[in-house]
């Protein structure tokens, strides 16, 4: 057997390992600030391995390649930051319509528009989730550290091919570029889900009707099972419906609900330190490390403080949350926005907690004492 | 779907006419539409498709194709998904010299959003959008292929659709990035505006401002002026991009040349 490797590496390029290791064999990109190196390096590491590269005309275009490969059979991923995000929104939309399987990374900087390309930010948060126009699921996956890089790119990988869904590594300037240790399991141990595909004659193929989870067997590109992806509001046999409000009723919803309804196949969080906590942090992605250090830095000091991690965050881990809201008095909720994530949390407390929000902008990571300063404050004020 | 008199029927049947021609595998065959009057010709036809967000059929077809270079690709877009919207992914595609075959619907105006100006709506014709007439130059289509790059480069017209059927199936043959743009009459919304008569006018019309290639060469530059040239405009051999890359994944693997 294979032994596992221990590596030193910047988390944009974990990020691109972790897709060679999930089978990830299509790559289409921009170039752009701070997502740059999974692009050079998957252009490298693709063909090595008998995949694609491709850089496309534009942000626009990339995504809408990586959606005609992955339609042939291939697991696939595209890499930006802010701007180039906000161009893919049109084709993250057709992806959610059409239920493509495909991971987009977004390595966050500071917004809006061109803002500052080098300083991170956790800005897009809500335009993650909610970005293109009309409503669809998606899932968001929000890691904190280099080997998670590494991780959750596999782990975004499986959840796209589970649930016909492209998924969403939202990582941020400081993930992205830092430099850390991580272990590499053997790639061959490493297993993701691929897709379901249609059994039974091909004249009975119905692309767009979900299974018990409301999610549809997918068809290759190229199989004697004929389909139309179709942008528009379709049928469960995949033809259009631009006209039948049922028919459009039901797509939205089951579109919506297979990735609502399955949070227990989805949900994954991190929780310390709860039991006894009455100050507990909530935090992602790069503040989540800082938020950590602050809860052990309190209760060094004596205040009960608890953490509570989301690595999924979308869809919202509501009742995880809920659970945190029923013991906890004040939810404390830092993020490197002006309040973005804050609101879900204030929805899943449900006026049980109190939920605060600790709001940083400008490109300057939230440290530990800044979070451990409004710890002390809270517990101050009972 | 299309209008009584609209000339995208002759053109998706062409297509089809072509396909049967050259006896490909209809499994493999794959269609890929943007948006507008010229994206639902896969409606009418049994090949898997994608219809895409409007212009973004060639990013898409590309994405297809380099994936798997075992299928043939068409894709169908309108004058403005291709030329305007999609402006950026054509002059790419075209560069590229990917074997992808993409076929305009050339019309002179957006038809399925109410007849607005478009990038091939000639000088001083009337549109929803340009109610004293169109201020803008057009584009000429296979022109712009050409200078991107294009390895093939031809159009027809509905009313030469023997010609038309014979310049798709080349197009789909050749190895490279083809381009064929298939001039159509909009009766319902350019005719109408236009004054250009009946849907017969119309077809009928295509046999003056349209001319061979073969008579076009003993024309002088006034006789040709407002006309559009039929036929193969360009047909060369340059390396095709999936080709080039398989070259590329040897390289890497160690299997070098």
């Amino acid at each position: 057997m294979t032994k596992a490797k221990i590596a030193l590496m910047k988390g944009n390029e974990a990020c691109a390992e972790g897709a060679i290791a999930a089978g990830v064999r299509f790559f289409a990109g921009y170039p752009i600030t701070p997502s740059n190196e999974i692009a050079t390096i998957m252009s490298q590491r693709l063909p090595q391995v008998g995949g694609k590269f491709i850089q496309m005309e534009d942000e626009i275009g990339s995504l809408g390649a990586a959606i005609g490969a992955a339609l042939t059979g291939i697991k696939v991923m595209d890499a930006t930051s802010g701007p180039g995000f906000s161009l893919k929104l049109e084709n993250l939309g057709l992806a959610a319509m059409v239920e493509v399987p495909l991971v987009l990374i977004n390595v966050q900087r500071v917004g809006p528009s061109i803002g500052m390309a080098t300083s991170p930010a956790q800005g897009d948060v809500m335009q993650a989730r909610y970005g293109s126009h009309g409503d669809y699921g998606i899932i968001v996956v929000s890691p904190s550290s280099v080997q998670e890089m590494f991780d959750l790119t596999i782990r975004a990988v499986d959840l796209s091919e589970r649930f016909r869904v492209p998924v969403i590594l939202l990582a941020d300037q400081v993930v992205g570029h830092m430099r850390e240790r991580l272990v590499l399991p053997p790639y061959e141990e490493i297993e993701t889900a691929y897709r379901t595909e249609p059994s039974g004659p091909p004249q009975a193929y119905l692309p767009y009707r979900g299974d018990e989870r409301g999610v549809p067997p997918i068809a290759k590109f190229g199989s004697p099972y004929h389909w139309y992806a179709n942008s528009s509001s379709h049928g469960e046999d995949s033809f259009q419906a631009t006209s039948d409000y049922a028919i459009s009723k039901k797509l939205i919803e089951r579109l919506t609900n297979k990735i609502e309804n399955n949070k227990k196949e989805i949900t994954e969080v991190r929780e310390e330190f709860l039991d006894d906590a009455k100050i507990v942090i909530v935090a992602y992605g790069c503040t989540a490390r800082s938020a950590r250090g602050a809860v052990l830095k309190a209760r060094e000091e004596g205040i009960k403080a608890g953490f509570f991690r989301p690595i999924v965050i979308w869809p919202v881990p509501d009742e995880e949350l809920g659970q945190v809201a029923d013991t906890a008095r004040t939810i404390i909720v830092p993020e490197m926005n002006m309040g973005q994530y804050v609101h879900p949390v204030r929805e899943a407390a449900c006026g049980k907690a109190k939920v605060v929000s600790l709001s940083k902008v400008g490109g300057l990571a939230i440290s530990s004492n800044e979070i451990l300063e409004k710890i002390r404050e809270v517990a101050k004020s009972g | 779907m299309w209008c009584p008199g609209c000339g995208n029927g002759v053109v998706a049947m062409s297509m089809c006419r072509a396909i049967e021609r050259l006896g490909l595998d209809m499994d493999k065959v794959i269609h890929v539409a943007g948006i507008g009057c010229a994206a639902v010709a896969h409606w009418y036809t049994t090949f898997t498709a994608l219809q895409t967000a409007h212009g973004r059929a060639l990013a898409s077809a590309t994405g297809i194709k380099f994936a798997n270079p075992d299928l043939t690709v068409v894709v169908t877009m309108g004058d403005g998904d291709a030329a305007a919207i999609g402006g950026n992914h054509l002059i790419h595609a075209c560069r590229r010299n990917i074997d992808v075959t993409a076929i305009v619907y050339n019309n002179f105006n957006y038809g399925m959003t109410g007849g607005q100006v478009g990038p091939t709506t000639p000088l001083g014709s009337f549109a929803s959008s340009a109610p004293y007439g169109n201020a803008e130059p057009p584009f000429d289509i296979c022109r712009l292929a050409e200078a991107a790059g294009a390895t093939y480069v031809a159009r027809g017209a509905v009313y030469y659709v023997k010609e038309l059927i014979s310049l798709i199936e080349r197009g789909i043959r050749h190895k490279g990035f083809s381009l064929i743009d298939a001039v159509t009459p909009c009766v319902t919304v350019f005719g109408r505006r236009n004054k250009l008569g009946t849907p017969g006018d119309m077809f009928k019309a295509q046999r003056k401002f349209t001319v061979s290639v073969e008579k076009a060469r003993d024309m002088s530059p006034e006789e040709l002026e407002g006309k559009l040239i039929r036929g193969v405009l360009v047909e060369k051999d340059a390396p095709e991009f999936t080709e080039e890359y398989a070259k590329i994944i040897a390289q890497a693997q160690g299997r070098g040349e």
